[in-house]
């Protein structure tokens, strides 16, 4: 099921694309980020298939990362909403030098 | 039970779920609302769960189900409820028409390119027998296969994620901290 | 792990052999220990002179232009350093101890007579693809007894520097510097691979340029550590580019790999002379051997202790050590053979003639060094690995000797001269003259290494060169060098010559170390009358280490007896080395041991002796130091004195083929056409700056505005919204998957 489970990560990865081209709101970005996180992690499954449990191991540590991740990224959001009272990023260019 | 003892069960149900994660992702993304979102991506990650059990991954999917759906995104959600940003000017954060397009265009090229790259010819030097992993959690469990590697091999990557967590905490913790002049003032 | 297993079966594995990393770590022990100290830069004044102030030791005039511009002047301030007491100790303690350790493997080894090498791999070092280079050490006959010298004469030397150096301010630094050395020279002697021995033979190269440059407030001695390493890169190119060859023709790097597929090149084919060439290359850099012996003289800017241990008794010997070393590549290559013996030949002459004119006292020592190197190449260039492994030895005794004697002999002036406030030149011999009287133990062992280097029957020089220069001159019939040609000349007549060209050197040797002791230790003293009261020898932390070297001097031909003069064992040295030299010495003279007949080997002894003698009584004949007159007097030189006394102008001659176009080519060409010219031409087009004075009052019509675009359209990039940064990530990935597709 190699080949189809990477066509069904490739499809999900795109949609990930998608939502963090063409949305503004910040959270929802970051869920975008978290489905790509997620289409990837399929990829390795698939392959621990056939490559050996090492895949497997890997998206183990991918979901840890994920984890604090997440934390650190609400972290910054909330912060961000507290700072400026919107997570609307067509709003905020503090990248800007 | 594992995919080479019922093996139709199994691709039947990939495919299923498989489908659901795609539909689910698609409502995700089109959502305005995002505990709508949200909730349309607990759904994909409920179905890539079952994927993974497909794959013979059973204690990932586990684990998908308990840290992604369980936990992260009960904290998205939280976060969502707590910054309550369920009113107007927030809702219409999509842009516009244009945008979405140029977005979708860009998206398909990219998808074309994936589909094109992942049709490379794969290694086979290193391909194992078939349903290695499979024999495998039949024959020690869902654990066991992947438990050994993980304490051995790459145990110092998994102590390294201890620290990675501690972090990860104490970032969370400074930065959602109020600050104390802003408090006084 | 093949290694491993080789090394488990050998016979000196679990001995004390196997506790050889031992040996150079030590050393690097105390570098790191002095280096912490040196960090420190608290000093308080030395007891020797509590009132003076720096000032008045480096006042200006203490030194003056000499000659080339450099000189080893060893004036410093008597300010010693806080943690000196200490310094003293880890300093020489750790050579002590490293010596110890060698003895040790040394007895070992001797009672294990194991013939095959002893490798102690540590750890893979570069495992790239076929190259495998492991950190490893090989224990051999050669190796061992490379260790010996450098840990015996580094242990002497050291220890003469405690009574040397101590009252400078930089004295850990020094020792830091000194230890750092011999670390690097026992990783260059014990390394079992040739990159291991690059490490060593740079890291040498780096404490020279340091310990050269050690009073580095003198531009001049800055400047002649920056030659000594420039110069040494040439010869670096040319080992970098023979290890280069090695792997692509041998596919093998360390020792014994090479060793065991040199066999299948083609024998004096073009590849093995090549790689042979290019090893001398980076020899004649390391060894100071024509054309690339210029920074040696230069070198003796540094400490006096430096040049002894560094510029005389090892790291100048290291090029001999690599071709002994590579002895079985070189005995493939009878042209590139025949190239070192002529190079070694021409450089012994041609360094001692200019010895012959030079005033600085260790000035006179460097060139005979030079001329010395010669001999040796002589020696390993004609097969004879044994004999020119043994003249290195004999000459790190009584060179180390000379040296150190000279530091004796610099020290007293100095402290003389700084007693009453002279501003002379402490190591012109000019000034000296008549020390016997005040340095009665320095002048008799100087004699000794004065006859020892003259080639004076029984002490260590006579042995050693009369060993070189027989093999030399019975190497010019029968051997392959013989059969082989350089340059259409057929090498026996290459051997001749340079029998002849040594014969030469050997007597203006007697000459040129006669005329030194004669100008610095007989006739009148002209120092000066104050100065002369003040003249006393070293203390005996100096003298100590002199003797040793003295005793060496005299009897260190027993190492190796010549079958003619059955005084005690015969070729002792010869036999130790046999296992790693003797297959190749035989391959040279085409597997027949060489018997001279007694009577032709008593005529070559008669003769170089009857050349001895005949120099040291002519200078002493025709030198009248009684005549000689101080510095600051002193006729210039004319005619061919004059040329003798500039070293032939070949610096100068350096100078204006390679420096000046070099200088010329970056000023004209690169700076005024090109940077000037160019590209601010092109930048003027563009740009109107206010203080342009090339073009004032000129305006151009597009004044600024193309960089101005560019900055324009770059700042639009950097809108600060995350949205736009997304999009720019994702067309380049689409970018970089697109050249993935369309390959």
């Amino acid at each position: 099921m190699l080949a189809e489970s990477l066509f069904f990560s490739a499809v999900l990865f795109t949609i990930g694309v998608v939502g963090v081209l063409t949305r503004r709101n910040a959270i929802i970005i970051f869920m975008c980020v978290e489905l790509m996180l997620n289409a990837v992690n399929l990829t390795f499954i698939a392959f621990a298939q056939v490559y050996g449990v090492a895949g497997q191991i890997f998206v183990f540590f991918v979901m840890t990362v994920a984890a604090a991740e997440a934390a650190v990224g609400l972290a910054i959001i909330i912060a961000l909403f507290r700072h400026r009272q919107t997570v609307n990023l067509s709003n905020i260019n503090l990248l800007k030098g | 039970m594992t995919h080479n003892e019922l093996p139709l069960f199994y691709v039947f149900n990939f495919y299923l779920f498989g489908l659901v994660a795609i539909v689910s992702a698609l409502a995700f993304v089109t959502r305005r609302s995002p505990v709508a979102a949200a909730m349309w991506l607990v759904s994909v990650m409920f179905s890539l769960a079952a994927m993974y059990v497909m794959l013979d991954a059973q204690f990932i999917g586990t684990m998908q189900v308990l840290v992604y759906a369980g936990a992260i995104m009960v904290v998205f959600l939280f976060v969502i409820m707590l910054l309550n940003l369920g009113h107007a000017s927030e809702l219409a954060d999509a842009r516009g028409l244009w945008w979405k397009l140029a977005g979708g265009g860009a998206s398909l090229a990219l998808l074309a390119q994936i589909f094109a790259v992942t049709r490379a010819k794969l290694p086979e030097a290193f391909l194992l027998p078939e349903n290695t992993i499979a024999n495998q959690v039949t024959r020690d469990g869902a654990i066991a296969p992947l438990a050994g590697p993980l304490f051995h091999e790459y145990l110092l990557a998994f102590e390294v994620t201890s620290v990675l967590l501690l972090a990860a905490v104490v970032g969370a913790v400074v930065l959602g901290k109020r600050k104390e002049r802003a408090h006084a003032r | 792990m093949m290694l491993l297993q080789e090394a488990g079966a050998h016979p000196l594995s679990g001995t004390v052999a196997s506790y050889v990393w031992l040996l150079p770590l030590l050393p690097l022990l105390g570098f790191v220990l002095n280096g912490l100290l040196s960090l420190v830069a608290a000093v308080r004044l030395g007891p020797v002179d509590p009132g003076a102030s720096h000032a008045d030791a480096r006042a200006p005039g203490a030194h003056d232009a000499n000659g080339g511009g450099v000189h080893g002047d060893d004036h410093h301030p008597v300010a010693r350093h806080r943690y000196a007491a200490l310094t003293s100790l880890i300093g020489p303690g750790m050579l002590v101890l490293s010596f110890l350790l060698a003895t040790a493997i040394f007895l070992a080894m001797r009672a294990a007579g194991a013939h095959e090498p002893f490798v102690q791999r540590y750890f893979s070092w570069m495992p790239v693809g076929d190259l495998q280079i492991d950190a490893a050490f090989q224990l051999d006959q050669l190796s061992i007894l490379m260790v010996m010298i450098i840990t015996g004469v580094g242990t002497l030397i050291h220890i003469f520097s405690v009574g040397y150096m101590v009252d400078d301010p930089g004295y850990p630094r020094y020792f830091a510097y000194l230890n750092l050395f011999v670390f690097f020279m026992l990783v260059l002697v014990l390394g079992a691979s040739y990159p291991l021995m690059f490490v060593g033979w740079e890291g040498v190269g780096l404490c020279s340029y340091l310990l050269i440059g050690f009073w580095f407030s003198e531009k001049a001695n800055a400047d002649a550590g920056k030659k000594a390493f420039i110069v040494n890169r040439i010869g670096d190119f040319g080992f970098l580019i023979a290890m280069f060859m090695l792997f692509a023709n041998v596919g093998k790097l360390d020792f014994i790999g090479v060793n065991a597929a040199a066999a299948s090149l083609p024998f004096a084919g073009v590849v093995v002379t090549t790689i042979c060439l290019f090893l001398f290359l980076g020899c004649a850099g390391k060894s100071a051997q024509i054309p690339l012996y210029v920074w040696l003289p230069d070198a003796m800017a540094g400490p006096t202790p430096v040049s002894a241990l560094i510029h005389a008794a090892t790291m100048v010997a290291a090029g001999v050590y690599l071709i002994a070393r590579s002895n079985v590549l070189f005995a493939m290559a009878p042209t590139a053979g025949l190239v070192v013996v002529l190079v070694g030949a021409v450089t012994a002459i041609f360094a001692a003639s200019i010895g012959l004119k030079q005033w600085d006292i260790k000035k006179v020592l460097a060139y005979s060094t030079v001329s010395q190197l010669g001999y040796m190449f002589m020696g390993v260039g004609t097969g004879a690995y044994a004999a020119g492994v043994f003249h290195l030895m004999t000459h790190a005794f009584f060179k180390a000797l000379l040296f150190l004697g000279s530091g004796s002999v610099i020290y007293a002036m100095h402290a003389a001269y700084h007693h009453t406030g002279n501003h002379d030149d402490a190591q012109d011999m000019r000034n000296m003259g008549g020390l016997k009287a005040f340095l009665p133990i320095t002048w008799v062992l100087m004699w000794i290494a004065t006859l020892a280097i003259s080639g004076i029957p029984p002490f260590a020089g006579f042995f050693s060169k009369d060993a070189i220069l027989g093999a030399v001159h019975s190497h010019h019939e029968g051997s392959t060098l013989d059969s082989a040609t350089l340059l259409g000349i057929p090498g026996g007549a290459i051997l001749m010559l340079s029998y002849v060209l040594g014969l030469a050197a050997a007597f203006m040797t007697a000459v040129y170390m006669t005329r030194m002791m004669l100008y610095t230790f007989h006739g009148p003293n002209r120092s000066g009358e104050k100065e002369r009261e003040h003249l006393r020898e070293a203390p005996w932390s100096m003298t100590g280490p002199l003797v040793v070297l003295g005793a060496l001097s005299a009897f260190g031909g027993w190492f190796n007896l010549p079958a003619l003069l059955p005084l005690g064992p015969i070729g002792a040295l010869d036999r130790w080395l046999d296992p790693v030299v003797g297959e190749s010495t035989l391959r040279i003279t085409n597997g027949v041991a060489v018997e001279t007949p007694a009577s032709t080997e008593w005529l070559l002894v008669g003769i170089a002796v009857a050349i001895a003698a005949a120099g040291i009584a002519l200078a002493f004949a025709r030198l009248k130091p009684a005549s000689l007159v101080p510095k600051k007097d002193a006729p210039a030189e004319h005619g061919f004195e004059r040329v003798l006394a500039n070293k032939y102008f070949v610096d100068e001659a350096y100078d204006a083929v390679i420096v000046e176009p070099v200088l010329a080519t970056s000023r004209g060409l690169l700076w005024r056409g090109l940077d000037v010219g160019i590209i601010d031409g092109i930048t003027r087009l563009f740009i109107q700056s206010k203080d342009d004075d090339s073009a004032p009052g000129t305006t151009v019509p597009m004044g600024g505005l193309l960089p101005r675009a560019i900055g324009w359209m770059g700042s639009q990039l950097q809108s600060g919204l995350v949205g736009t940064y997304a999009w720019v990530l994702v067309v380049g990935v689409l970018f970089v998957l697109g050249a993935f597709t369309f390959r």
